[in-house]
């Protein structure tokens, strides 16, 4: 299993070329300790398959030869700075998700603060405040929707998943209350630019440019920073976490203010993009964002996952609805694909485990007592199971 | 060296050569072990003397490797613990697992609840009838309260009453005495007396061998996964007992070395937590061994807890180096220099899914980091240089500690704790569970460190263990301090004594 | 024998302090919370409007939750063992828009075999969601977020953009949401008849009460040989059952379905379940709890109309209801745990 670190994908590989520098061991160890549930369920499979971004990998290359075969326009340069463009607010929200989500918690409240950001930086552009000042205010009320999100979690102790189902509805209605179904589009072209325009002689969109930045840096805070390390600490055993003197809360608190943060600036994107402050911006953008995480190979229970994992996804995800829609299919049905990838992206190694689980044990009934003793795999797996079950049923 | 037992021809259940093993680990090696209907059969050892595995495969968790399990002299598999539950075999934990939302009556019947004509559960006789049952057995505990907020005796209690309930005929109380108070052990055992006479047959796991000849008609005795004996309580004294369960003289065990001590580092005065512990007073001094010995729940991790910052005490001081400090955090706890290697190394010792480097780096992130950015090389050479230090055996660093052996996973926790150069160690537990041979390395490393000149506060059931380690032992009984001795005093009974809270009254 | 008879002293001192009433009393607090916050609400919106407290509108308000309140029921159930569907929304669109289909299609098809058809349907649904769940390992939350999008896309696969009208469907099809019965619509009595039957069942059954069970510690429900497998199943099936039956009436009552339908109802109904205080982590809870959660949440909506605030704070409440529901849940937990451990202390 150890030489799983030299099959890593080349391409968007962010860490290995941060550690490029450093001695073949210290790259393994990175690479090892970050194996998912899903890869070790993987291990028995051919070399080059044994890594969940490789799969991904695969998968975005079959998503690519679709999208040509689908349609002739899918491999012109605009088309791809079309695609980009069109995932940019689920890429900022989904760097942020990923840190939360390896740390054990979820944020499902980040379309609605996309949209709360969203209508008031409208509303408050449309009464005069400048365009300036009016982004600071919405990133700032951005934070501050992460701040109620993570109090409630940190201070209260209530579970992620209800309380920001709770401000995914809030927020939401907050932005009704703003804006009710008005409209603000009448923004100047030097913001709507941003949102349309690319970097000068090339087709690359500038909000891409934004993501590449901010890719790279919360790949260097997930996987080099000591912020990181905790973060896997805190969502592989939290209480091991508080012990080693880890301060628990206020690293998730400071995840949600993050998530908060990001989804404004998405909100910030998405109004530039399309001229358009309304209420319903990006309804339902959280299914797609925590789908973009969880595909990318990142543990729901937390502990386990990559941003290059996830970045890959997020391509697969954005081919896939362009090469869809080249092909007048709808984004209703392009859902199905979407959502039969999310079960899969979970199901597909829990079969393959399972399986593997059968065998091994039919291996270990064959061979006798002697051999059980040595093949250590069986114990750690069951005491990992269970350590999984514990951590599920709180 | 079996003794057959009078009671009758064939036993109720019977354990034959059986043997299990946990990767590199040999649990159980060729064990016998057989209970009669109406006796009281004492298993005893030490911690990892393979009680606990012996228990679980006689409770259908884990299956043996060889070896056979007889049901009144037929040979059996147990597949799960539904199917040892219903070959009328039931365990009483301790620490039991009942349903909290659901009230006593329920989770009696839970699963085979009594139901009426019409195939619907007929609560009215449910309540009564386990009702009756309770106070068939002497007790009466409201039927109609939520088991959340029950005592771990009361919750026991229910245990015992679900297994009647199902005409148990083998009940396994694995350790059921660890978290009960005296009086709570007393009623217990007027209830085990109770189903003896009902010609239960009853395995009764235990460490306490007080409770052990009070209780029980025979006797076995596992020590590294093997038994030593099986004879009827009457044959053996206490003595003989113990001399089974360690197998060697206490002295070659694992002997402290001299180490000058020095001052005091650590002040603990009238340290009070409601409900967990009261004024609570000692000292500290470097290069000593304190041993604080107790029964489990007599609140001594409570004590090291408040220590490390992770619980509040209400009043009382902490002093270091003379000076009164508040300590709110483990990290304010670590900026005084205090370690602590806790009790239960998987849920907070350890991330197990972490490499060796990793966690032992855990707690030293900032000193191995630039611009917070982790390097590297500076990690793993911290690592490395802990991991020989410790002779940490069974992986690269870069291997998972999930996968390595119990004692070796204690020194990688030991190891991530000294990375912090403390001056002050406490050490809650650090033996338990894992093999002979690593809890002998274990003990040099604590004896060197204290010589070293570290502080340690030794935290142990194992009375063995706290004599032969210990410069002073402090007892603690049910809160509060129950007596100290140095090291010349201290002896089995004295500590037992105090740690029973008898030593202030007539012996019995 | 000395020590066992002051132990049944004792006990029978401690039964006392805590006896059954307390038990009963404390375990409906939610119940009677709920009650409180419906009086208030009642009694403020009347002083401002005479409309408000009128039979007309009482009718209106329970019109208004009744589909609602049969998909409710099921995900009680399903929160009871520590799940949750969040694809109920999608489920019932899509029974909606096949039923009224088939109904465009093939008029002369018995109203009776729609009802089956669309709870087979949903069964069917459900049944695909559980096997996910219980033999796959997949999270709930994440195998239905999943097919919270599959079933949405499947329909609208088939719906291709069309929609149906109600000049498409019969009428007697229609009669299933307008129908009266002694008096009160037949929507009401479906939602009270299904809330009862299943409020009855799990009381009444092992298999109810090994809901409970299993949400409240999985572990001992292992030890207890309970089937996590099976009941898992059953509750995924029952969900989608009577979100298939809720998404007949919803045919019925829209009149006019296409492949939007109940988008976004998972949230309500996650909402008033939450708001009736079944313990979102499983264990605890009641149906009756989750009528009254959906009963308050359709009033609050109500009252705003009548008042002519504006409607769009209705989602602003819903979420802030959630949070003031979990919060309170929290506290009262910890109070109580307090109460009882302080009761049994001598």
């Amino acid at each position: 299993m150890s030489d799983s670190s030299e099959v890593k994908p080349p391409a968007l590989d962010l860490e290995a070329s941060a550690t490029a520098a450093s001695p073949s061991a210290p790259a393994v160890e990175l690479r090892r300790t970050r194996v998912t549930a899903s890869e070790r369920a993987l291990a028995h499979l051919p070399g080059w398959l044994r890594s969940w971004e490789a799969l991904l990998l695969v998968l975005l290359l079959l998503s690519l030869v679709l999208g040509s075969t689908l349609s002739p326009y899918f491999l012109s340069a605009s088309n791809f700075s079309l695609l980009i463009s069109d995932m940019m607010e689920k890429a900022l929200m989904a760097l942020t998700m990923t840190l939360i989500v390896i740390a054990g918690e979820i944020d499902l409240s980040v379309a609605s603060v996309l949209g709360l950001a969203s209508v008031v930086l409208g509303y408050t552009w449309s009464h005069g405040l400048a365009l300036g000042l009016a982004i600071a205010l919405v990133l700032l009320l951005g934070a501050f929707c992460g701040l109620v999100n993570g109090l409630a979690v940190t201070r209260l102790s209530l579970p992620s998943l209800v309380v920001t189902l709770g401000t995914l509805a809030l927020f939401r209605g907050l932005a009704y209350v703003v804006m009710g179904d008005q409209a603000v589009s009448n923004f100047p072209p030097a913001f709507t630019n941003f949102g349309f325009g690319t970097v000068p002689g090339t087709l690359i969109p500038w909000p891409f440019v934004l993501f590449i930045v901010l890719a790279l840096l919360f790949s260097l805070l997930l996987h080099r920073s000591t912020l990181g390390r905790q973060i896997y600490a805190i969502g592989s055993n939290k209480e091991a976490a508080r012990f080693a003197g880890i301060r628990v809360d206020n690293i998730k608190l400071l995840l949600f203010v993050l998530s908060g943060l990001m989804a404004a600036l998405a909100g910030v994107v998405f109004t530039a993009r399309f001229s358009n402050a309304r209420a319903d911006n990006a309804l339902g953008f959280e299914l797609d964002v925590v789908t973009i995480v969880l595909l990318g190979g990142v543990n729901i229970f937390g502990g386990s996952g990559s941003l290059p994992g996830v970045v890959l996804s997020l391509l697969i995800i954005g081919v896939l609805r362009n090469a869809l829609s080249l092909a007048d299919i709808s984004g209703d049905i392009q859902n199905i694909a979407v959502g039969a990838l999310l079960i899969l992206s979970v199901l597909g190694p829990n079969v393959v485990r399972r399986l593997q689980e059968a065998a091994s044990r039919r291996h270990a009934a064959e061979a006798g007592p002697g051999r059980l003793a040595r093949s250590a795999r069986s114990v750690p797996a069951e005491v990992g199971a269970s350590a999984r079950e514990r951590e599920t049923s709180h | 060296m079996e003794i057959a037992a009078p009671q009758a021809a064939v036993p109720v259940i019977e354990l034959v050569g059986v043997s299990k093993s946990f990767g590199a680990i040999q649990a159980l090696k060729e064990v016998d072990l057989s209970l009669y209907a109406g006796e009281v059969h004492a298993l005893v050892g030490e911690n990892g003397a393979g009680k606990s595995t012996l228990v679980k495969i006689l409770a259908g968790v884990h299956r043996p490797d060889r070896g056979l399990l007889k049901i009144n002299g037929e040979a059996v598999e147990l597949r799960s613990p539904a199917q040892a539950q219903a070959a009328g075999i039931a365990v009483i934990h301790q620490e039991p697992t009942l349903f909290p939302d659901l009230d006593v009556a329920e989770n009696v019947f839970m699963g085979h609840q009594p139901r009426d004509r019409l195939g619907r559960i007929d609560w009215r006789r449910m309540y009564r009838e386990v009702d009756q049952l309770l106070q068939s057995l002497g007790v009466e505990l409201n039927v109609y309260l939520p088991v959340r907020g029950l005592s771990v005796a009361d919750r026991q209690l229910v245990e015992i009453a679900r297994a009647l309930s199902q005409d148990a005929r083998v009940l396994i109380m694995d350790e059921p005495t660890a978290s009960l108070s005296p009086r709570e052990v007393d009623d217990l055992f007027g209830i085990v007396e109770q189903l003896r006479a009902r010609q239960v047959a009853i395995l009764f796991v235990s460490h306490r061998l007080e409770e052990v000849f009070r209780l029980a008609s025979r006797v076995t005795v596992l020590r590294d996964g093997q038994r030593v004996i099986t004879a009827p309580a009457q044959v053996l004294t206490p003595e003989e007992t113990i001399r089974h369960m360690v197998g060697r003289e206490l002295a070659a065990l694992f002997p402290k070395e001299e180490a000058a001590i020095g001052d005091v580092v650590l002040e603990v005065r009238h340290l009070t937590r409601a409900g967990v512990f009261r004024d609570v007073s000692f000292q500290l001094r470097r290069g000593e061994i304190l041993g604080l010995a107790g029964l489990v729940g007599a609140g001594r991790t409570e004590v090291a807890r408040v220590l490390f910052g992770i619980d509040q005490a209400e009043s009382g001081e902490i002093l270091i180096d003379g000076r009164v400090v508040a300590i709110r955090s483990p990290r304010d706890a670590m900026r005084y220099g205090i370690a602590y290697v806790p009790e239960d190394r998987h849920q907070q010792g350890l991330i197990l899914d972490f490499s060796i480097a990793k966690n032992i780096t855990l707690s030293i992130l900032q000193r191995i980091a630039r611009f917070s950015l982790v390097r590297s090389r500076q990690e793993l050479k911290i690592a490395a240089d802990y991991a020989e230090r410790l002779r940490v055996r069974g992986g690269r660093l870069t291997q998972p500690v999930r996968a390595l052996s119990g004692g070796n996973q204690q020194k990688v926790v030991l190891g991530k704790w000294l990375a912090t150069e403390p001056r002050i160690l406490i050490l809650d537990e650090p033996t338990r569970g894992i093999d002979i041979g690593a809890k002998a390395e274990v003990h040099r490393i604590i004896s060197e460190l204290a010589a070293r000149g570290l502080a340690i506060l030794l935290i142990s059931s194992e009375l063995p263990e706290i004599l032969a380690m210990s410069d002073r032992v402090l007892v603690m009984h049910e809160g509060r301090v129950s007596g100290l001795f140095s090291r010349a005093e201290a002896d089995q009974e004295k500590v037992m004594l105090a740690a029973t809270g008898q030593n202030s009254r007539e012996s019995r | 024998m000395s020590t066992t008879t002051t132990r049944v002293e004792e006990t029978r001192w401690r039964t006392r302090l805590g006896g059954k009433r307390f038990v009963a009393l404390v375990s409906r607090v939610r119940e009677l919370g709920l009650i409180v916050v419906l009086l208030l609400i009642i009694a403020l919106v009347s002083l401002q409007t005479p409309r408000f407290l009128t039979p007309g509108n009482f009718e209106q308000i329970l019109l208004s939750i009744a589909i609602l309140a049969i998909v409710a029921v099921g995900e009680t159930m399903v929160i009871l063992t520590r799940n949750v569907d969040l694809s109920v929304g999608s489920m019932v669109g899509m029974t909606a828009f096949v039923c009224a289909d088939v109904l465009k299609n093939h008029p002369q098809t018995p109203v009776m075999l729609i009802i089956v058809l669309g709870c087979a349907l949903g069964a069917m649904l459900g049944a695909v969601n559980g096997l996910i769940v219980a033999l796959g390992r997949v999270p709930a939350i994440v195998a239905t977020l999943g097919t919270l999008y599959l079933y949405r896309g499947l329909d609208s696969y088939i719906a291709g953009g069309t929609q149906v009208s109600a000049y498409d469907v019969p009428d007697s099809f229609l009669a299933l949401a307008t129908t009266h019965v002694l008096g009160i619509p037949a929507l009401i009595l479906f939602a009270a008849a299904i809330a009862l039957i299943f409020a009855y069942l799990l009381r009444t059954t092992r298999a109810g009460r090994e809901l409970y069970a299993l949400g409240s510690n999985p572990d001992a429900a292992r030890l207890a040989g309970l089937h996590r497998e099976r009941l898992i199943l059953l509750t995924f099936l029952l969900s989608g059952l009577l979100s298939g039956f809720a998404g007949v009436l919803w045919g019925a009552r829209f009149a006019t379905v296409d492949s939007g339908a109940a988008t976004g109802l998972e949230l309500q109904v996650v909402a008033a379940v939450v708001v009736g205080g079944v313990n979102i982590f499983g264990g605890s809870g009641t149906i009756l709890g989750a009528m009254l959660g959906a009963i308050v949440l359709g009033t609050i909506d109500n009252a705003l109309t009548l008042l002519k605030l504006s409607q769009f704070w209705l989602q602003a409440i819903d979420g802030a209801a959630i949070l003031a529901a979990v919060t309170l849940d929290a506290l009262i937990t910890r109070w109580l745990q307090r109460r009882l451990v302080s009761g049994r202390q001598r």
